[in-house]
């Protein structure tokens, strides 16, 4: 990239950020707008960490799931006011922790908590041919949704019931004294967050180890010809990627208000890979991109399939409850099938690109005007 | 007599009932260049790949510069102690460029972790690598592709990367598995220049795999045969050339009725 | 013998574990491919059951349900896998993983989202005492069927032409399709048996429980498929005994008290963790040296 380049893309992203904050003082919280700017990025920030590993690094793993099950209750556990928790682990004497953590340590904490039981995990399963690794990443994943439902952990994870009254993404909203909502800042942040924890990501891939990730993708005898030591490699790699997914589950948690473990399930994985898949595997900003998308199309766009009318077609036996995520998985199948590479293959959306694009365009029109005025 | 580098003892290595290499010993001492031949199916890339690491010997002892190498060391401590090797059927990264290639080289001998290499803590460390990987490639005369995707590069400037990659290790010895497949005459000939320019300039010593009879006679200094995994004759390529059981070996003998 | 109930539950599950396994197994073995889609169609010809014995005899719609769930694995593998045969693993697995999700989705769409009653199967689930144990007759007949089909599988196998076949392919892919062997029909026949295994494995299965969600399928499939890893992947009668060994020891695990019965899950996937760490290639598995 050069130097006006990155000075352009910066300027993008700023702009991006100062539309989000805009939009927020103007249009109503309860726009459907901001459930997928909320839900898109965190479901970016998780799609990318995923990507980091099924896409740079080859390693199929399907725990993201369980990852982010881990960082949710970390934050939750960690952050319930101390005078509520009475109420919420009515079960369970108000629980063993009796304190709470500010917010944004939660969050990092949750990414921990997260990454020391990836490295855990990792020494067994990295070790594997890379099919077993999904079985058993999955497997992980279901056995920690056992152990955080498990009633003798109670005091701590509330058992099989929800954790609530934690901070929410709406407690970033500054208010006045009477409790009005002055600036708005509800999206803003978790935008803020997500953005950061993307960038870190990217700062990863374009390092010499995510050179190093991107070889053992490619080879892995080779790499490990070249020195490289795989299993640290690999370990690296899913530690960091489980760090995020960590990050991911709190600010899900903080967007979902509640917390229950059995909402931690395998589809959840599975709908993320889906994101990185549309986006193109190997691709950050596909990641991003394949996750608004994602988002928009299931909370919104296709919301008349399930309610009668879709497209100003009234058809209420067939629009009915359900029927957009049929729509929604055909659609899918058909881009795993035909569409390989998603939106964006391997490549990433830059300012370049699309300046290369357009320069390529009007090279290729110029000529034919010229031949219309003959 | 010159120092000693590789020296292989009694390396047996077998599959199952198969015996791939049988009570092997040999000897490979600095600044030479030294052949492994034989028929194929002889069992020389397995040796190959027990001194890299890549298959836990069943028996014998490898040494490396007077030290034993312990069984079960992964191939990549291997390489950190110097031994660098390039594969029969070309293992580039293939959807990097040449210059990433071998970077990936020169990861393992950076002073940086994760942390300081993704917060750009230490540039000068990735600018000396940078920095290394031109001179190399610039002294291969690959600059000008240095951003070429390796899979788009020519069978020939493959293998030619794949070496230089190796290389970029630091290596004190380097084995290469049959460079000369798939070259044509000239080609080849041009690789018998290469590797004797390249012992000369690193300092290396080369242990070489080759069917290309030519090649071997040509640049050799010592030449070990291998048969259905046993060595059957060792010696210069003269003596090696007219050894009866080597051209037995090549060709087929007829047992008496 | 307060036991009893729980060792007869478990060699029951065990045995229905085991007709998922061998689709899982086979298909591996095969193709190389964890078909993630399996335990969605075990699921789904449990939602045929409910949908077909209502209007039809119960004898004309179970064998129905095995035919129509065995069409159903024929057609995935064509949609599905077939155009990716030359693709990467991954994308393989990520089609599979996609038809998982279709399936689960279109039978969220037409139950409505409403757990489905399971119907009462006459004599089937007629509840019988043995050993001082009252359960269903169901939990004796599993047994003995899975052996009876796995019996009849191994002799397919083993002594006719297909099976011949499907032994060459699963030892080396590229080298029978050279030879001439019929690839495409090959791995339909073992997507049609699979799958046609796993219909019976649902109408057993399910007579134990009352009611179907779309998601019904998803962990019994997934026990199935660590029990196939268990007992080393490709191999069936491994599959078998991995399959028992899951259903036995989660049921044990159940006997210890409702505080237990959540990690009657997990265990099977520490089983998992246990033998991919111990053992890779699983109990009757066999090594596999990659060239380099």
């Amino acid at each position: 990239m050069t130097k006006r380049q990155k000075i352009i893309s910066v300027i993008l992203l700023a702009l991006v950020y100062a539309a989000v904050f805009v939009m927020e003082q103007v249009i109503p919280a309860q726009a459907m707008l901001f459930t997928v700017l909320k839900k898109g990025a965190i479901y970016a920030l998780v799609a990318v960490s995923m990507n980091l590993l099924n896409g740079f690094t080859g390693l199929f793993s399907l725990g993201q799931a369980g990852f982010m099950l881990i960082g949710a209750y970390v934050y939750g556990i960690f952050t319930i006011p101390t005078e509520m928790r009475t109420s919420v682990y009515q079960y369970f004497d108000g629980g063993v922790i009796q304190f709470t953590v500010p917010v944004l340590l939660a969050i990092v904490l949750a990414g921990v908590a997260a990454a020391i039981a990836a490295a855990l995990i990792g020494f067994p399963a990295l070790r594997l041919k890379s099919d077993y690794l999904a079985i058993a990443t999955l497997g992980f994943a279901e056995i920690l949704r056992a152990i955080f439902q498990w009633d003798k952990l109670g005091p701590v994870t509330n058992g099989s019931n929800l954790l609530r009254k934690f901070p929410t993404f709406n407690d970033f909203n500054i208010t006045n004294a009477d409790g009005d909502v002055v600036i708005y800042l509800s999206t803003l942040v978790p935008f803020l967050i997500v953005g950061v924890c993307i960038f870190l990501i990217v700062l990863l891939i374009n390092s010499s180890y995510g050179r190093v990730f991107r070889a053992i993708r490619d080879d892995e005898r080779a790499a490990e010809a070249m020195g490289v030591n795989l299993f640290a490699h690999k370990e690296i790699s899913f530690v960091v990627s489980s760090f995020f997914a960590g990050i991911g589950g709190a600010l899900l948690a903080m967007y979902q208000m509640t917390i229950q473990a059995s909402a931690f399930k395998s589809a959840m994985t599975y709908e993320i890979l889906l994101i990185v898949v549309i986006g193109g595997i190997g691709s950050v900003t596909g990641s991003c991109i394949g996750s608004f998308l994602f988002i928009a199309a299931s909370e919104w766009w296709l919301r008349g399939l399930d309610s009668g009318t879709f497209l100003g077609i009234t058809a209420p036996t067939i629009f009915r409850s359900g029927f957009r995520k049929v729509v929604f998985a055909v659609i899918i199948m058909v881009i795993v099938l035909f569409y390989r590479k998603g939106l964006m293959g391997d490549k990433e959306f830059s300012v370049a690109r699309i300046a290369g694009r357009f320069r390529r365009l009007f090279r290729r029109r110029a000529p034919a005007e010229k031949g219309a005025t003959k | 007599m010159s120092e000693n580098v590789l020296r292989i003892e009694n390396l047996t290595m077998r599959f199952g009932g198969v015996t791939a290499v049988d009570a092997l010993s040999l000897d490979v001492n600095r600044g030479e260049i030294v052949a492994l031949i034989g028929p194929n199916g002889a069992g020389k890339t397995t040796a190959f790949n027990c001194i890299t690491g890549v298959y836990e010997q069943t028996d014998g002892k490898i040494r490396f510069l007077g030290k034993d190498i312990k069984r079960g060391t992964t191939p990549d401590k291997i390489t950190k102690l110097g031994i660098a090797r390039t594969f029969q059927n070309i293992r580039l990264f293939k959807s990097m460029t040449v210059f990433e290639n071998v970077l990936v080289a020169k990861h393992m001998r950076t002073k940086q972790n994760v942390f300081s290499a993704t917060l750009r803590f230490n540039r000068n460390e990735e600018k000396r690598v940078r920095r290394e990987t031109e001179e190399l490639l610039d002294k291969q005369g690959l600059l000008h592709l240095k951003d070429e995707v390796a899979s788009n590069l020519p069978y020939g400037l493959q293998r030619h990367l794949e070496i230089a990659r190796a290389l970029a290790t630091d290596p004190q010895i380097i084995l290469l598995d049959e460079p000369a497949a798939g070259m044509n005459p000239q080609e080849t000939q041009e690789l018998a220049g290469f590797i004797q320019q390249i012992r000369d300039e690193y300092k290396l010593t080369v242990f070489i795999i080759e069917h290309h009879m030519d090649l071997i006679m040509q640049i050799s200094d010592r030449i070990y045969v291998l048969d259905f995994g046993a060595l059957i004759a060792s010696g210069s390529p003269a003596e090696v050339q007219s050894n009866q059981r080597v051209i037995d070996a090549y060709l087929g003998v007829v047992e008496d009725a | 013998m307060q036991y009893v109930p729980y060792l007869l539950a478990g060699i029951s599950v065990g045995g229905q574990y085991a007709l998922i396994a061998i689709g899982y197994t086979m298909v591996y073995g095969i193709l190389r491919l964890i078909n993630f889609a399996h335990g969605d169609i075990f699921m789904a010809a449990g939602l045929m059951m409910i949908y077909l014995a209502n209007p039809l005899t119960l004898w004309l719609a179970v064998p129905l349900v095995i035919l129509f769930t065995a069409v159903l694995g024929f057609a995935v593998e064509r949609a599905a896998y077939k155009p990716l045969r030359d693709a990467p693993r991954m994308s393989v697995m990520i089609s599979a993983i996609g038809v998982s999700y279709l399936v689960q989705n279109v039978a969220l769409y037409v139950t409505g989202g409403l757990a489905k009653t399971y119907p009462s199967l006459p004599w089937i689930s007629d509840t019988i005492t043995i050993l001082g144990a009252t359960t269903k007759r169901v939990t004796v007949i599993t047994p003995v069927l899975t052996v009876v089909l796995i019996v009849g599988l191994v002799i397919l196998i083993k002594k006719t032409k297909i099976g011949m076949a499907m032994r060459a392919v699963s030892r080396d892919f590229e080298t029978s399709r050279l030879m001439g062997i019929k690839i495409n029909t090959v791995i339909s026949v073992t997507f049609l048996i699979g799958s046609l295994l796993a219909a019976v494995g649902s109408l057993l299965y399910f007579a134990n429980y009352t009611a179907i969600v779309p998601t019904s399928g998803a962990m019994p499939g997934l026990k199935a498929f660590v029990a196939a890893v268990f007992g080393g992947i490709g191999s069936i009668p491994g599959a078998v005994i991995g399959a028992f060994l899951i259903g036995l020891s989660e049921n044990i695990i159940k006997s210890g008290g409702s505080s237990w019965t959540t990690f009657s899950d997990a265990f099977t996937f520490v089983l998992l963790i246990i033998i991919l760490a111990v053992k890779p290639t699983g109990l009757f598995g066999e090594k596999q040296t990659d060239k380099v």
